[in-house]
């Protein structure tokens, strides 16, 4: 016990590490948490409403007022025009190319990531439902 | 049921001996009394033509009012007018009007354009008025008096004192869910034009009036409403059968308020989510409308459409000339008092449905 709790020390201070543990968090980080989605989702909303994702000036929002209709909830599912079980993300680049006459995002382009935060925003509060129809 | 043979269809079979192809419209043509007759008009709207820049508009929008235009001038027997019910473009630009006014300049028959939010907000009508004429009047046609308002209107303070430039006005109202918008409404100088224009008009006299927004109110958030809807209503209400038809909503929705009917009217652009489909807050569809199934973004052309309004003891038939989906009929039933789909309204006759989720 000594000697871990020793070890553990020498560790620590062997890496110049703070002296957090895993379970350390205060209400301000929380908000700050909450604080980072909130912005991401906001850039998703502004990203969504202005037509800039595409080439034609299309925005999202003028066939999804609030995300209406996008159903994140239901995702990932079998949609018959792609052939296999889809992720949101490839919705969203079917509707980016498309309507939207623009060229895919990669998942993880933050712009891809404030969408689906967006996306998903809009939806709190309803249960999940993965592949449903 | 029976059916409507197009021109197109006519010399496709006398050109290669081929079975007649025909659009299939139901026909619900109501026995119609007195001397008035039954007759039909053809309604077009939120055509939402929008510019990229230069000549160059959105394809997509622009091949839905083209698709319109061609089907209605092919439709026999020919219909009495057609009403363009509003939104012609989509940031109210001369470009936009001007395009939008050369494909419906193609149409048969007179038109009369009804004014959207889409075609008022850049310079408050101006140059929509140049194509189109006054923003509301009223005429009168085989025994019907049909009223055209202007509903999309909004408080002083929000059209003339809020935002520091005119495509920032217009830019802030097309966002059909920003909560920058302000709500729509008739407002007092119209209404009192309203209640003088039908002091002359016979109480008996079958009324149809058009608006952009509906004269309810069902959702807020997203303008499916008109802030003064009840004063309007009221001046309606000492009329024996009075239809309302509005666009707007981008989908099919029915309802009726003592003597009122109230149709919607598609969109040939995009369309719209039924408000429940937003989580966050309460709508009030009317428990009448049976919805349309969830649209399906693969089919380019899902869920918009026109419609053929058929006229019959003073009351509307819409037919919705839907592209991608089965075509839908909402009439007015004289034993219920409002209007039914005549297919589906019976929750028997559903079909499985794609919830709007
Ligand atoms: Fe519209």
């Amino acid at each position: 016990m000594l000697r871990s709790t020793l070890l553990l020390a020498f560790g620590l201070a062997a890496i110049g590490a703070p002296a957090a543990r895993a379970d350390e968090f205060t209400k301000a980080d929380v908000d700050r948490y909450q604080k980072e989605f909130e912005q991401v989702a906001a850039k998703g909303r502004e990203l969504w409403t202005s037509g800039a994702l595409g080439t034609n000036g299309v925005a999202c929002g003028q066939c999804h007022p609030n995300a209406a209709n996008t159903h994140p909830e239901t995702y990932p599912k079998f949609q018959k025009q792609l052939g296999k079980v889809a992720q949101l993300f490839e919705m969203a680049n079917w509707c980016i190319r498309n309507p939207l006459q623009g060229s895919n995002l990669a998942p993880d382009d933050p712009r891809m990531t404030a969408l689906v935060s967006y996306i998903t925003f809009e939806r709190r509060g309803v249960k999940l439902a993965p592949g449903q129809h | 049921m029976s059916e409507l043979i197009t021109r197109r269809s006519v010399l496709a079979g006398a050109g290669a001996g081929a079975a007649l192809t025909t659009l299939p419209i139901s026909m619900v043509t109501l026995a119609f009394g007195g001397t008035r007759e039954d007759f039909t008009f053809t309604y077009i709207s939120d055509a939402h033509i929008q510019q990229i820049k230069g000549a160059s508009f959105v394809r997509n929008w622009d091949m839905g009012l083209k698709r319109a235009v061609a089907e209605a001038n092919l439709m026999k027997p020919e219909s009495d007018f057609v009403i363009f019910g509003g939104d012609l473009g989509q940031l109210g630009k001369r470009e936009e009007l001007d395009h939008g006014a050369e494909m419906l300049s193609h149409l048969k028959g007179k038109l009369h354009a009804v004014m959207g939010e889409h075609d008022f907000y850049l310079d408050l009508g101006d140059y929509w008025s140049k194509l189109y004429g006054p923003h509301y009047y009223s005429f009168d046609h085989k025994g019907v008096h049909f009223v055209v308002l202007n509903s999309i209107l909004t408080s002083e303070q929000w059209t003339f004192h809020r935002w520091p430039t005119a495509e920032q006005r217009m830019l802030e109202m097309a966002g059909l869910d920003n909560p920058n918008g302000s709500p729509f409404m008739v407002g007092d100088k119209q209404r009192k034009w309203l209640a003088n224009d039908l002091a002359k008009v016979d109480k008996k006299t079958p009324l149809v009036v058009f608006s952009h927004s509906p004269l309810q109110k069902i959702y807020k958030g997203w303008n499916f409403w008109t802030d003064d809807a009840e004063e309007v209503q009221a001046l309606l209400r000492p009329f024996d059968s009075v239809n309302v038809i509005y666009g707007h909503v981008h989908q099919i929705q029915y309802n009726q308020i003592g003597n009122i009917s109230f149709n919607s009217v598609m969109a040939t652009a995009w369309p719209w989510p039924y408000p429940q489909s937003y989580a966050q807050a309460e709508s009030h569809l009317p428990v009448l409308t049976i919805p349309m199934n969830r649209a399906d973004p693969f089919f380019e052309r899902d869920a918009t459409g026109w419609q053929l309004i058929d006229i019959g003891s003073g009351r509307v038939t819409a037919r919705y000339q839907l592209w991608d989906n089965d075509s839908r009929t909402v009439a007015f039933d004289h034993k219920a008092g409002h209007p039914v789909d005549v297919a589906y309204q019976e929750p028997t006759q559903r079909r499985l449905p794609q919830n709007h989720f």
